[in-house]
């Protein structure tokens, strides 16, 4: 019935020989002339919060929007565990593990939290009717490990707080044994307080053993919370580097100038230092 | 389990601040639908104020029994349409479906059937027969409109608007202005009238046998609820609402029954039957009438479909948030799809209780009965934003639309004046419940 995976039997995915949980290659997508995402390669490890970057129109969104079965790409290949991935449309994805928190938070405001984190999903008795109290008792324990503070088990989301709803999209998300995370702009529309909450479930969720892709704006949540970083520019990936190797100011040279900070010209960075 | 939601971890003073301190917190306590509650009370001072002004002739037996037969075929279709507004779309074809429905069953009862298949008029077949093929014509008609607006991207609007000039004219197409009567003697009774009741025992028996499941279930409920450990009603609630709905129950069947037979039918039948004819005249309390029967029959099952089953719940996720609903893998446009076909199946049953209670099919069957059914479902609480809508309030929301034109007809006001002040509650009735929820939130 309601399985709800505890942290420790949460099943270990397949990994390719590399150990990479997820590999996207040559991805391209266009929308008429324009190439939104052009020939792009990307991979992640289970545990790794792998950040994206860019500035308005990089691709970021698009690039997800193909492994989450939202965009169908013109060409390239996916590589869950190692093996090639056939992912036409949302279903499809989730059959591979793949779960995705949208910017606008995608909840159905006027049913409650239960409802949301089983929406598409939910439980049934054998008679076929709904079975409310299961859902309800599953959602309870599984806000018991992302936000104990939770208690609005019965009222409409649409009015609970933004950090509120933001733990019953992740909770919708992690349900179903995902084993991968696409997360476009989770803090964005949080206070504060809430943004730390948020920040708080993906480290949890990091030492599960997920694979998180961290789409933001917030150069201090990606700092923060991502192992690795690759910035996008006009479609391509302009570099993946490890946090530790570089500083904020050089990830947003190249989320600016699209170059890397090697191959930028003095008067390039120095235009850059005095805009910055 | 979830151990913090027992009762007993909850402190003294946790347990000061879960008493009710005002009429919604009590509500919420009791865990009681307050829109609902409104609705009845809108009701209730409804009829009042016309029993008062008609000097105590609306609540009577007779005319409630009535307003109970008239209410039933608007409170059939506004079950569907409360789906149809909450997926976000709206069917304004089911007059025009109802008609075209009419008369086809009429067509079938008293020529296809009885000449082309040789049965005869009056064979037993030829009303299950009617009502099989009223029922099936019209889930597809509506899936047929239902699949035109899910896969055709053409807005409900349009695709109902056009069903509703095309079923209406294929009517006057094929009847060319004629009126069917009669028709077959037993279709004729689930429209209702003396014969068309459960009578005396069928009705007080139906009413215990619903009380008992009203009661079993509120049982049921605690227990579920019990068995998780999550907060139950409290006790006292359970015993209220067990009561009320008790009451309610046995007081509607007491009214039903206390409406007798038209003297000279009861009479007529006391003489078919060897009876003899006391001084008072021969009485025999009426009942449930069937079309009632079939209200509430439909009401059930659609009530159960909304809240208990999986499609139900697909319908108001589509409504809260279309997009959510597609990416969370939702088949959005065959949801779409049945949820039309169910509209359509539901005019079909309107058909039948419309074309019986008739005892006729005539052109302009079910004609601006889409306004009647949209409005019923929108008094009865069903939004327009979507998402928001119950099925036993358009039930309710036909009750009050009927109430307020049988009233009207009592009081002798004119037709036109009933329009201007039935459009009047409905946008008024709207424009509170939108005021009701911005202060709620």
């Amino acid at each position: 019935m309601s399985a709800v995976p505890e942290s420790s039997e949460r099943t270990q995915p397949p990994l390719s020989a590399e150990g990479y949980l997820v590999e996207m290659r040559d991805i391209s997508v266009s929308f008429g002339g324009v190439h939104a995402v052009n020939d792009v390669t990307i991979n992640l490890r289970p545990g790794e919060v792998l950040g994206l970057v860019g500035g308005n129109g990089a691709g970021k969104s698009t690039l997800m929007k193909v492994l989450s079965g939202a965009q169908v790409p013109d060409s390239g290949q996916i590589l869950i565990g190692g093996t090639a991935a056939s992912i036409h449309n949302p279903r499809d994805a989730r059959t591979y593990g793949i779960e995705c928190i949208y910017q606008t938070l995608a909840l159905a405001d006027n049913l409650d939290a239960p409802a949301n984190v089983f929406l598409g999903r939910e439980l049934v008795q054998r008679t076929g009717v709904l079975d409310d109290p299961a859902m309800e008792d599953a959602t309870r324990r599984l806000m018991k490990r992302l936000n104990p503070r939770f208690e609005n088990f019965r009222s409409a989301v649409e009015s609970l707080s933004g950090g509120q709803r933001q733990s019953v999209a992740i909770a919708r998300a992690i349900q179903f044994n995902a084993t991968i995370l696409i997360m476009d702009e989770p803090t964005a529309a949080l206070g504060p307080a809430e943004t730390a909450q948020v920040r708080d479930l993906i480290r949890q969720l990091k030492t599960e053993g997920l694979g998180i892709f961290l789409i933001s704006h917030d150069i201090h949540d990606v700092f923060d919370l991502a192992d690795r970083i690759s910035v996008m520019y006009h479609g391509r990936i302009v570099d993946t580097v490890d946090k530790d190797q570089v500083t904020t100011d050089e990830i947003l040279g190249m989320i600016i100038l699209g170059k890397k900070p090697g191959d930028a010209t003095r008067e390039e960075l120095d235009a850059f230092r005095i805009a910055g | 389990m979830s151990e913090a939601a027992t009762p007993s971890a909850l402190s003294v003073g946790d347990r000061l601040r879960q008493l009710p301190h005002s009429g919604r917190a009590l509500a919420r306590t009791a865990d009681i639908d307050t829109r609902l509650v409104g609705l009845l009370a809108a009701l209730a001072i409804i009829w009042i104020g016309f029993n008062v002004a008609t000097g105590g002739s609306f609540l009577t037996a007779r005319n409630l029994w009535n307003l109970s037969v008239q209410s039933a075929s608007i409170a059939i279709m506004a079950t569907g349409m409360v789906l149809v507004i909450v997926s976000r779309n709206i069917d304004l074809s089911v007059g025009s479906m109802l008609g075209f429905i009419g008369y086809t069953m009429a067509m079938a009862q008293t020529t296809w059937l009885p000449e082309a298949f040789g049965l005869g008029l009056g064979h037993p077949v030829i009303w299950i027969a009617t009502v099989i093929l009223g029922i099936v014509l019209g889930l597809g008609m509506g899936l047929l409109q239902g699949f035109v607006i899910a896969y055709g991207f053409i807005p409900s609007f349009i695709v109902t608007l056009g069903g509703l000039l095309v079923w209406r004219g294929l009517i006057f197409q094929y009847a060319q202005g004629q009126t069917i009567a009669p028709l077959d003697t037993t279709f004729r009774l689930l429209g209702g009238g003396p014969q068309g009741s459960l009578g005396e025992w069928g009705s007080w028996a139906l009413g215990l046998i619903a009380v008992a499941i009203v009661i079993a279930g509120l049982l049921l409920l605690r227990r579920r609820q019990a068995k998780y450990g999550f907060q139950v009603r409290p006790v006292w609630a359970t015993v209220v609402l067990g009561i009320v709905a008790a009451v309610v129950i046995l007081g509607a069947v007491w009214v039903t029954t206390a409406y007798p037979w038209p003297e000279n039918l009861a009479n007529q039948y006391a003489q078919q039957h060897g009876l003899e004819i006391p001084p008072g005249g021969f009485i025999i309390p009426t009942g449930i009438a069937y079309p009632v029967l079939i209200t509430i029959g439909v009401a059930i099952v659609m009530t159960h479909l909304a809240e208990r089953r999986r499609f139900g719940r697909n319908v108001y996720a589509i409504g809260g948030n279309p997009q959510a609903a597609e990416l969370s893998g939702i088949n959005t446009k065959r949801t779409i799809m049945l949820v039309f076909g169910v509209m359509g199946l539901l005019a079909g049953v309107s058909a039948i209780v419309q074309t019986a209670r008739l005892n006729a099919a005539v052109t302009g069957l079910g004609v601006t009965n889409e306004l009647d059914v949209i409005s019923a479902a929108v008094i009865g609480g069903t939004s327009f934003i979507g998402g928001i809508g119950t099925i036993p309030g358009a039930v309710l929301g036909a009750v009050v639309m009927q109430s307020l034109r049988s009233g009207m007809v009592q009081l002798r006001v004119d037709s036109p004046t009933q329009d201007i002040v039935v459009g009047i509650v409905l946008v008024a009735a709207v424009g509170f419940d939108a005021w009701l929820r911005r202060r709620s939130t």
